[in-house]
């Protein structure tokens, strides 16, 4: 199998771990879950820092089993962690030259293209004591591509940085295993992060894996407990259709559908991602007239599941792609909501996940 | 007086203390690092032999160097290799004594160093590929580096101070064993005060500038690495 396939248990700082972790090529696999759970312990068990029973493997290269452990030197790990770490006494440009010198032959990425792709040319000659929280994270993302690693680990790389340091770095990290062609494993406990950068998703919990597939599944589907949230959300893929400028309205194409969405969404024919939260839907049995909805989507009700005391959450395909609405419990009697029947989804808010990305689809 | 009799044991103390910082640098790094990053049983214990020479009084140190290092100690047995009948009261003896004296002041500093820098930087270069001596090398010894010279001083400026290990190991045999300490206790039992003056003058000139300059190198050091 081309990708990362790991089995490992144990047991870390009084909490047992045993969790089998795919993440394949091409793309962004995101370990979610709350503190504690095991995402780190993990992530550090993969790049062999610590030590946990079972085994790795690597496009069928074999990091660790029963009878083998391969020491994180051997590995070829890019490791970004969630402070930077840049080695102090070295200036920017020995810290990206640290591992590419080690690397052998490049495969993944070279000096110059890592220097354009962060924008790391004007911090070069700097010392890492002198660069603000995004920049070091960038150098920290450069210097993991250049040791020319075979899988990028990125623990909670973000969540040190304050919002505007953020938003200034998310995008470096955007589609990342797309563009280098790598397997991407990605730590986070912040599911803005994982809806914007995350293809698929693990989903942890006290050291065990409750879920895992591709994101929209898993933020959408039943029985993984994303999708009762107050925050629940959708996050769907599609490509730029075109932009309109008088009315500033871009349209995605999205499984065959058309939505209009609010600014310019990238250069036509662009992959992009949108989320649509399971608030801003509401259902109709007829397409709506004189509405000042732009976005009404068809749609076939797959499930119906109550939340709380008078609501509920509506699994709502759209092709092969799925949408949460939440509604009251009200609404779904009076109009006989029932799985198998088809409605119109109006989507009263759509929001942008820039970038370009590509999720396996199931 | 005659400063041409200073002389002797002023060169034979700076000679002695280089020989010594070097020896403890070779010495006392690896053993910081494995205190510091090694977990293992003996660890403590081991840190604690080291540190005895800082509380026993330099006179029972000698005395014990002393038996170690005599005809009938194993110091005697390795000095009968080459004819000699005892490692005591020679330079290779005060040499011996002066790196045991003076372990725990290169030691101490570098093991701190090592722990402030916590296992991050070697992990973030291992997964860059390097291997452990490399990361021993291209990290850990630069990261640990002011530390190093904390140490290397420190060491320095007690073996050029020393006085109770080396009157008892080494005799104060002039032009021999007698260094500068010794030298300077003589002038004042001989009643020599200008002799006394310059050696001691001398004395507080060289610390104040090793104590200075060090500050300096440190305080860059430390500020590179923050």
């Amino acid at each position: 199998m081309s990708g990362l396939s790991a089995a490992l248990r144990g047991r870390r700082g009084g909490f047992a771990i045993e969790a089998a972790i795919e993440a394949p090529a091409r793309a962004v696999t995101a370990l979610f879950g709350p503190s504690g759970a095991g995402k780190t312990s993990l992530m550090r068990a993969i790049a062999g820092l610590d030590r946990l029973e079972g085994h790795c493997v690597l496009d069928g290269d074999i990091w660790q089993d029963e009878a083998h452990f391969m020491p994180v030197e051997k590995r070829g790990v890019g490791y970004v962690f969630q402070e930077a770490s840049l080695f102090p006494h070295l200036n920017v440009r020995q810290n990206l030259e640290y591992g590419l010198r080690r690397a052998g032959p490049v495969r993944v990425i070279g000096l110059d293209d890592a220097v354009s792709l962060l924008g790391l040319a004007g911090l070069m000659d700097r010392s890492p004591l002198y660069l603000s929280g995004g920049e070091r994270q960038r150098v920290a993302l450069g210097r993991a591509l250049l040791s020319q690693p075979r899988l990028l680990l990125l623990d909670e790389p973000l969540s040190g940085l304050d919002g505007a340091a953020k938003e200034e770095i998310l995008p470096y990290f955007e589609a990342l295993g797309q563009r280098l062609g790598l397997p991407v494993l990605l730590v986070t406990h912040d599911m803005a992060e994982v809806e914007r950068l995350a293809d698929r998703m693990v989903l942890l919990r006290d050291g065990k894996v409750v879920a895992a597939g591709p994101l929209n599944r898993l933020l959408t589907g039943a029985g993984i407990g994303l999708r009762g949230g107050r925050e629940a959300a959708a996050v769907l893929l599609g490509h730029v259709a075109g932009y309109d400028t008088a009315d500033g309205l871009s349209t995605i194409a999205v499984e065959g559908l058309r939505m209009l969405v609010a600014g310019r969404a990238g250069p036509e024919g662009g992959a992009i991602r949108i989320r649509i939260a399971a608030r801003d839907v509401s259902l109709a049995l007829s397409p709506p007239r004189n509405s000042s909805i732009l976005n009404v989507l068809p749609a076939l009700v797959e499930s119906i599941e109550p939340v709380g005391d008078a609501e509920a959450v509506a699994l709502l395909r759209l092709g092969e792609q799925s949408l949460l609405a939440r509604l009251t419990r009200r609404s779904v009697r009076e109009l006989g909501l029932l799985p198998g029947l088809s409605v119109f989804a109006q989507v009263k808010g759509v929001s942008l996940l820039t970038g370009p990305g590509e999720a396996e689809r199931d | 007086m005659s400063p041409d009799e200073l002389l002797p044991p002023i060169e034979l103390t700076l000679a002695l203390a280089l020989v010594t910082t070097l020896l403890l640098v070779l010495i006392g790094v690896p053993i910081a690092w494995g205190l510091a990053r090694w977990r293992w049983a003996g660890r403590e214990a081991l840190a604690a032999i080291i540190t005895l020479p800082l509380v026993l009084p330099p006179t029972v140190l000698g005395f014990y160097l002393l038996l170690l290092l005599g005809p009938d100690g194993p110091g005697g047995a390795l000095a009968g290799l080459w004819g000699a009948r005892t490692l005591a009261f020679s330079f290779p003896g005060l040499v011996f004594g002066s790196v045991i004296y003076s372990l725990p002041f290169m030691v101490q500093p570098v093991r701190n160093a090592v722990e402030a820098m916590g296992d991050r930087p070697l992990e973030v270069a291992a997964t860059l590929r390097a291997g452990a001596w490399d990361r021993f090398f291209s990290i850990g010894l630069p990261l640990a580096r002011a530390g190093i010279l904390s140490g290397a001083v420190l060491a320095f400026a007690h073996t050029v101070g020393e006085f109770g290990v080396v009157l008892m190991i080494g005799g104060n045999i002039p032009g021999k064993t007698k260094v500068l300490s010794l030298a300077m206790y003589d002038y004042v039992e001989g009643l020599e005060w200008g002799n006394a003056h310059l050696l001691a003058g001398g004395m507080v000139v060289f610390s104040f500038l090793v104590i200075t300059i060090t500050m300096l190198l440190e305080r860059r050091l430390r500020s590179r690495l923050a």
